[in-house]
């Protein structure tokens, strides 16, 4: 009698651990909001439509919390080629918390071969942010947004 | 007797059952129980999170660019003079100890600030303030030095004037200032009182002085706060049972008394660190971001004027002559990016403060930016309530803790608690103080 009892006990404890822990689990998301689990974090990333091809190079390719830096921002069109006198808005954010960016960074120099400073870069708490970066160039207006996780 | 004993055997049937029954589960909490002391293993994350919050985990302090003087013994021996000198005051009666008090982590307790008159704001701590890019609840200074000068013309904190200041160095400090500055510049034909502060009488008198004077006496000003900064910036916290805690944890050593947390001071680190989302803005080795948050501050009572907070604070630290762009400071322009790549606007700069450190926060009720709460319990209860702010709009959620979950907090929060780093004889007026204000006194 035992012996068959057994599995559904086991079965019945084991459907309430899952049920317990995925309480646990939703209740650990409305506080800490976790961030959506399909996010591209790559630092190559192509604009929205489709227009330009970036990549994002941190100074010392660690991006570290708290601390102002410096990236390289790389411009590429659609088929590689580097892109010159861009001009290029930054924006970004946690989307989860509703703010935007703790600072103001901004491009501050064009370096040549698609490359172009941004100073100013800075992210002062841990979890998921998003940096937009807005073109504009000879070949039109488009928008880039990467995601990064702290 | 045949019913009794069958009802016997069916209750020793009904135990051996219900025991059989409950052995996974018994098993299962062991396990769990087990994992927890094992955690003891913390997860990857959080060991580097738990490294990130100590005092260990703090880059040495690197030199002030904006403050030539910042690493230079003299001008720190000259800060503290002029830190305990009440001469440096409209009454004679305020130094900056009056509010920053050594023996209270060199704050007050009190809700706003008591200088010649009362402050709007609550007066913080100095510890450890040297690693922060900001001052002031509304960061409306960008160094220490910076920061320093603010309060010495503010009419209810000292109350004086820089050409007053100006008087008092060269009368009873010529000497000290010149070893660190150079010439005291003559000051024989200037008026006992002028600078551009609210009061009309010495504000005139500041506009009609030569534009080359002027500057001469904001010089002058700006190195007795680069005096006080050098002095400041070596008042550092010594390792708190907190910070004793996470070492010895992470080497996987035994705690001792003086590095154990109790079972509710470590619910309430995971808590901190976890669920209640503390960490998110009390992060890194000081427990702030360094930034400015809206968390639905209630609005401060006694007559204390609206406080917008960051969105006056950066206008008034962009347009300071004492900033890290400034005339006066030693930096070149590409050592101030915090100032250079500052949020000037939007809606998020309103009513939002400076997160404060949370080091000693235990020993330093009442609580906020001008004191609107007064126990730690309820400052803990404001972020799990998450009400509306007064004005702009307030970052929190509601947190949904319990009542043991806020006791839990609470209990980690006086880890925090440790003393100075720093030498004893740094912690009260030098002796020169004394002998020179009994001389005049005499």
């Amino acid at each position: 009698m035992f012996a068959f009892e057994l599995p559904s006990i086991r079965a019945a404890a084991h459907r309430a651990l899952i049920t317990l822990a995925s309480l646990v689990l939703l209740t650990g998301c409305m506080h800490t909001a976790s961030a959506p689990s399909n996010l591209d974090y790559s630092r190559t990333r192509t604009s929205e439509q489709g227009l330009y091809r970036a990549a994002i190079i941190p100074e010392g390719d660690s991006i570290p919390q708290g601390k102002l830096q410096k990236w390289t921002l790389h411009l590429a069109s659609a088929n590689g080629a580097p892109v010159s006198a861009a001009s290029v808005a930054i924006d970004g954010g946690m989307p989860q918390h509703g703010h935007g960016l703790p600072t103001r960074p901004r491009v501050t120099r064009e370096l040549g071969n698609g490359d172009y400073l941004v100073e100013g870069m800075k992210f002062n708490m841990g979890g998921w942010w998003v940096v937009k970066f807005h073109v504009a160039s000879q070949a039109g207006s488009d928008s880039l947004v990467f995601n990064l996780s702290l | 007797m045949f019913i009794f004993a069958f009802m016997q055997l069916r209750l020793r049937a009904r135990i051996a059952l219900l025991a059989f029954m409950m052995s996974p589960l018994l098993l299962f909490t062991t396990t769990l129980h087990a994992d927890q002391n094992a955690d003891a293993s913390w997860s990857p994350d959080e060991r580097t999170l738990l490294r990130s919050l100590t005092l260990r985990s703090l880059a040495p302090l690197a030199p002030d660019p904006s403050n030539r003087y910042s690493n230079d013994s003299s001008a720190a021996r000259l800060g503290q003079r002029l830190f305990f000198d009440t001469r440096l005051s409209s009454n004679g009666k305020v130094s900056c100890a009056t509010c920053h008090v050594p023996e209270r982590d060199f704050q007050d307790g009190k809700p706003l600030g008591l200088g010649v008159g009362t402050g709007g704001r609550r007066t913080m701590p100095v510890a450890g303030t040297a690693h922060s890019p900001w001052y002031f609840w509304d960061g409306r200074a960008d160094s220490q030095w910076g920061q320093a000068l603010g309060p010495l013309e503010n009419p209810v904190e000292h109350g004086g004037d820089r050409v007053q200041y100006a008087h008092v160095i060269a009368t009873a400090y010529r000497a000290e200032y010149e070893r660190v500055f150079g010439r005291v510049p003559e000051l024989r034909d200037l008026p006992q009182h002028a600078g551009p502060v609210p009061d009309t009488t010495r504000a005139h008198a500041w506009a009609r002085l030569a534009p080359e004077r002027q500057d001469e006496i904001s010089r002058m000003y700006a190195n007795i706060g680069k005096a006080i900064a050098a002095y400041e910036r070596k008042i550092e916290l010594a390792p708190s049972r907190f910070d004793r805690f996470v070492e010895a944890e992470l080497a996987g050593r035994p705690h001792s008394p003086e590095n154990a947390l109790s079972d509710d001071e470590r619910a309430g680190l995971q808590l901190f660190i976890g669920k209640a989302n503390c960490v998110t803005c009390h992060n890194g080795a000081m427990f702030t971001d360094n930034h400015f948050h809206n968390t639905g501050v209630p609005r401060a009572v006694n007559g204390v004027p609206d406080d917008s907070g960051r969105a006056a604070g950066v206008r008034r630290v962009i347009s300071s002559e004492f900033n890290c762009l400034g005339k006066y400071s030693d930096a070149k322009p590409d050592q101030c990016d915090e100032l250079r790549f500052a949020a000037t606007d939007g809606p998020e700069l309103v009513r939002a403060f400076k997160t404060p450190s949370l080091r000693n926060v235990a020993a330093r009720a009442p609580y906020m930016h001008a004191g609107q709460i007064a126990s730690l319990r309820e400052v803990l209860a404001h972020y799990d309530r998450a009400l509306a702010a007064p004005a702009g709009k307030s970052e929190l959620k509601p947190l949904h803790l319990s009542e043991r979950e806020l006791h839990q907090l609470e209990a980690f929060l006086h880890t925090l608690t440790s003393p100075f780093a720093t030498p004893s004889e740094l912690l009260a007026a030098p002796d020169a103080n004394r002998n020179t204000l009994q001389t005049a006194e005499r």
